[in-house]
């Protein structure tokens, strides 16, 4: 009970929840509707100020921004969804083989995953795009590599620490296979960490997204991205500066309701944490 | 609570800076450079080379056409006039090209310009002493002469009626023999201006030619040209008086009307959206007609441009004067109807789908893409959008010619015959791939065509065919503006890239 009073009184929790949930809806929402047609254009109504008719205006082709910033948020949540998964499915088999059976196995994985570390993510991701070629999909792909030795890492601490353990000792007596020892034993316990590192991947791929389109690699044109209608916005800052505001706002306001989503699960989960 | 007051501590602080950095960016200072009788012009990028023969980029002429002269010169309405040559003849078989040199022309260094002087520069263009030619312009010279002090006469191996536009500073400035292998580092010409230096990514300093040939010109007294990769950074200047001329984007017009100079400059560009016409579904000419229809140029002018932008109908620009064919820029105005009518007809009832690759290096081109993947929906093709870098564009698609379609500008020349010949169905930049018989003859034609109105003639029906086959979509050319220190005169717009200092000066 005490737990869960605590959720309540988690402030974090409650602003990120609601952050997201709206962001959420609005992506939903924008699989079966939009004000407009994201991509069509009205020349002669390009650039208009916020009105009841556009809410966040118009773009330099007379495009609603208002449906390309819902339709955005696909993008976001796709390439968000995609590299986390890739990410968390191998970050966890990696981090866990490594930690699990430890030895030389656990050397060699950990120093390769040390040199993934020591480059710097979105220069990795800006290579394996300009080998791949750009496009939603491959830099999903390239973004979801970039997680891979964070949440490896934190899986492996995890499953070092629990691999000694008497709950272990104990199925492995019984017989159990490494397999299932690993997934219904050790999974369960360590999980928690892994979910702060995943929520927080998740707000990292989003802004990776934004950057690489911003840069004219990520989403391509005329598909609405939150990345690209900001770097598009840039040369009417002075005389639309609506224009900008909306996805920067919106950027601004989803990589911080992951953060603190991702703080507020941490300081539910970790004991120590806890005031 | 911690983490949030952190939090909204790190965003505060944010914002106080964004608010900071937009107020320092909105003070406008008075103190502008003019007290003194010197201008500040901001240029894009670094020349490539100083020495005139080296260079290639338009920026560089730009700037270095203040310090060199040709025998000739191309004046604003795209017509040849004399410069360091006073006067010319050409011999009825169209292969004796004889000059006279202009007298009490001296170089920056005071030595005479003498025919010497002349023949040097053409044997180092041509490589004639090196083996090496620095320019492949004059390969069709047989051989230069120089039968007194004031006569220069080249001979060609064969007639070309466009050679007269390679004798400009653009292609062959007159440099002095005395200066041989210091062209790059000591820049010596003829013309307004004399190079004082050059600091690699910060500015190129001209300072007067008080011996200039021109009587009582220049005005100004020193010229900067500084490098400035950065629009915002530029525009920032300029409202700032730091800068006395800056290139404005279109869509910023309206931040810098109020208060400076505009001049719009008809680039003489060429946009246009090519397709290849190898791919079996560009060798129908239906369907290029089809997708000429479907296009609406003016909303893509109005977009791309916010309307600065004069439509074209063929590959030539309004800029190049009297060889321009008029009134072919609604041949294919927008009707969709007729558009499907087309596709229906070359059997694409339903339409496609096809890719149209376009190189990243401006925007320009993705504004422009999307407008015409929007027109092209409206008859049914679906058009993807594929956007690489500049480099795997020239190799792949403009080399390669491995493409469906793509959108590309090409920047203005002075000869008529170069605008074009690229669509000559074996030329080695057709990547067009356009093939037409007619156009290929008359091609060969202009050039041993010495009869001006008859050459004018060639080049308008040339144009024609173009048009008729739908050899490409043909946008628009599109307008630089430049923005001057309201206190300037005298700035000159050209047919290609120069800022023309010599006759600019404050009014007060």
């Amino acid at each position: 009970m005490k737990r869960i009073r605590n959720y309540g009184k988690n402030i974090n929790l409650i602003i990120g929840s609601l952050i997201l949930f709206a962001v959420l809806i609005m992506m939903i929402v924008s699989f079966f509707y939009t004000p407009y047609d994201v991509n069509e254009m009205d020349i002669a109504n390009k650039l208009q100020p916020p009105s009841l008719v556009h809410w966040f205006g118009t773009d330099e082709f007379g495009r609603d921004i208002f449906s390309r910033i819902m339709v955005g948020t696909q993008t976001a949540f796709f390439v968000g969804t995609v590299s986390v998964s890739i990410g968390l499915i191998f970050g966890v088999l990696i981090g866990g083989v490594s930690g699990y059976f430890g030895g030389w196995i656990d050397e060699i994985i950990m120093r390769i995953i040390d040199a993934l570390m020591a480059f710097p993510g979105i220069i990795l991701a800006l290579m394996l795009v300009a080998v791949f070629g750009s496009g939603m999909v491959n830099t999903s792909i390239a973004l979801g590599l970039m997680a891979i030795p964070g949440i490896a890492r934190i899986a492996r601490s995890g499953f070092l620490q629990s691999k000694d353990a008497e709950y272990v000792q104990a199925a492995k007596l019984m017989g159990q296979t490494p397999l299932r020892i690993m997934t219904k034993h050790i999974l369960p316990n360590v999980i928690s960490p892994i979910i702060v590192a995943a929520s927080i991947a998740f707000a990292v791929a989003m802004l990776a997204e934004a950057g690489l389109s911003y840069l004219g690699l990520g989403v391509q044109p005329p598909d609405p991205s939150w990345g690209r209608m900001l770097k598009d916005s840039q040369g009417y800052l002075v005389s639309a500066p609506w224009y900008t505001y909306a996805p920067g706002i919106v950027i601004t306001l989803m990589v911080l309701g992951f953060y603190l989503l991702s703080n507020a699960i941490r300081d539910i989960s970790d004991p120590r944490s806890r005031k | 609570m911690r983490t949030i007051y952190k939090n909204f501590c790190v965003i505060s602080i944010l914002l106080v800076v964004a608010i900071f950095i937009s107020a320092c960016s909105g003070k406008e200072g008075e103190d502008t450079a003019n007290d003194t009788n010197k201008i500040n012009i901001r240029i894009n990028n670094d020349p490539d080379f100083l020495d005139p023969h080296m260079a290639e980029a338009s920026i560089t002429f730009q700037m270095l056409l203040n310090i060199y002269d040709g025998l000739l010169i191309g004046d604003t309405d795209g017509s040849l006039k004399p410069s360091l040559a006073e006067d010319y003849r050409i011999s009825d078989d169209g292969l004796t090209y004889t000059f006279t040199i202009r007298e009490g022309v001296t170089f920056h260094n005071g030595e005479p310009l003498t025919v010497e002087d002349v023949q040097y520069s053409f044997d180092r263009l041509m490589g004639t002493t090196t083996g090496e030619p620095l320019s492949s312009d004059f390969d069709n010279i047989a051989s230069l002469n120089t039968p007194d002090d004031k006569t220069f006469v080249i001979t060609l191996q064969e007639p070309n009626s466009a050679f007269l536009t390679y004798l400009t500073a653009l292609n062959s400035a007159i440099v002095p023999k005395s200066n041989d292998g210091k062209h790059n580092e000591n820049p010596i010409g003829t013309g307004a201006f004399k190079f004082n230096s050059y600091s690699p990514e910060n500015n190129l300093v001209l300072e007067k030619n008080e011996n200039y040939w021109k009587e009582g010109l220049p005005y100004l007294d020193k010229v900067t040209f500084t490098f400035q990769p950065d629009d915002q950074t530029a525009l920032l200047s300029l409202q700032a008086g730091e800068m006395d001329i800056v290139s404005v984007g279109s869509h910023r017009v309206s931040e810098v009307e109020e208060q400076f100079n505009l001049e719009y400059q008809d680039s003489n560009s060429v946009l246009l959206m090519g397709y290849n016409q190898e791919r079996e579904l560009f060798t129908d000419i239906r369907v290029r007609q089809a997708i000429n229809y479907a296009v609406n140029k003016d909303d893509i002018i109005e977009a791309a441009f916010s309307g600065y932008a004069t439509k074209l109908g063929s590959n030539m620009s309004p800029a190049m004067g009297d060889v321009f064919k008029e009134g072919m820029e609604d041949t294919y105005k927008q009707d969709v109807d007729k558009a499907k009518e087309l596709l229906a007809e070359a059997g694409y009832a339903d339409g496609f789908s096809t890719t149209i690759s376009i190189s990243s290096h401006a925007a320009l081109y993705t504004n422009v893409a999307q407008v015409v993947v929007e027109n092209l929906k409206e008859i049914g093709i679906h058009a993807e959008i594929e956007v690489v870098e500049w480099g795997v564009w020239l190799e792949r698609i403009y080399q390669g010619r491995d493409y469906d379609m793509t959108i590309i500008d090409f920047t203005g020349v002075l000869s008529p015959y170069e605008t074009i010949n690229r669509y000559v169905s074996d030329a080695d930049n057709n990547f067009f791939n356009f093939k037409n018989e007619e156009f290929d003859q008359l091609m060969s034609e202009v050039l041993v065509e010495s009869n001006t109105d008859r050459q004018k003639e060639i080049y308008q029906r040339l144009q024609e065919i173009l048009s008729e086959e739908a050899a490409a979509v043909y946008l628009a050319d599109y307008q630089i503006i430049w923005a001057l220190n309201p206190k300037l005169e005298g700035y000159k717009l050209y047919p290609y890239f120069f800022h023309d200092l010599a006759e600019v000066r404050y009014t007060e």
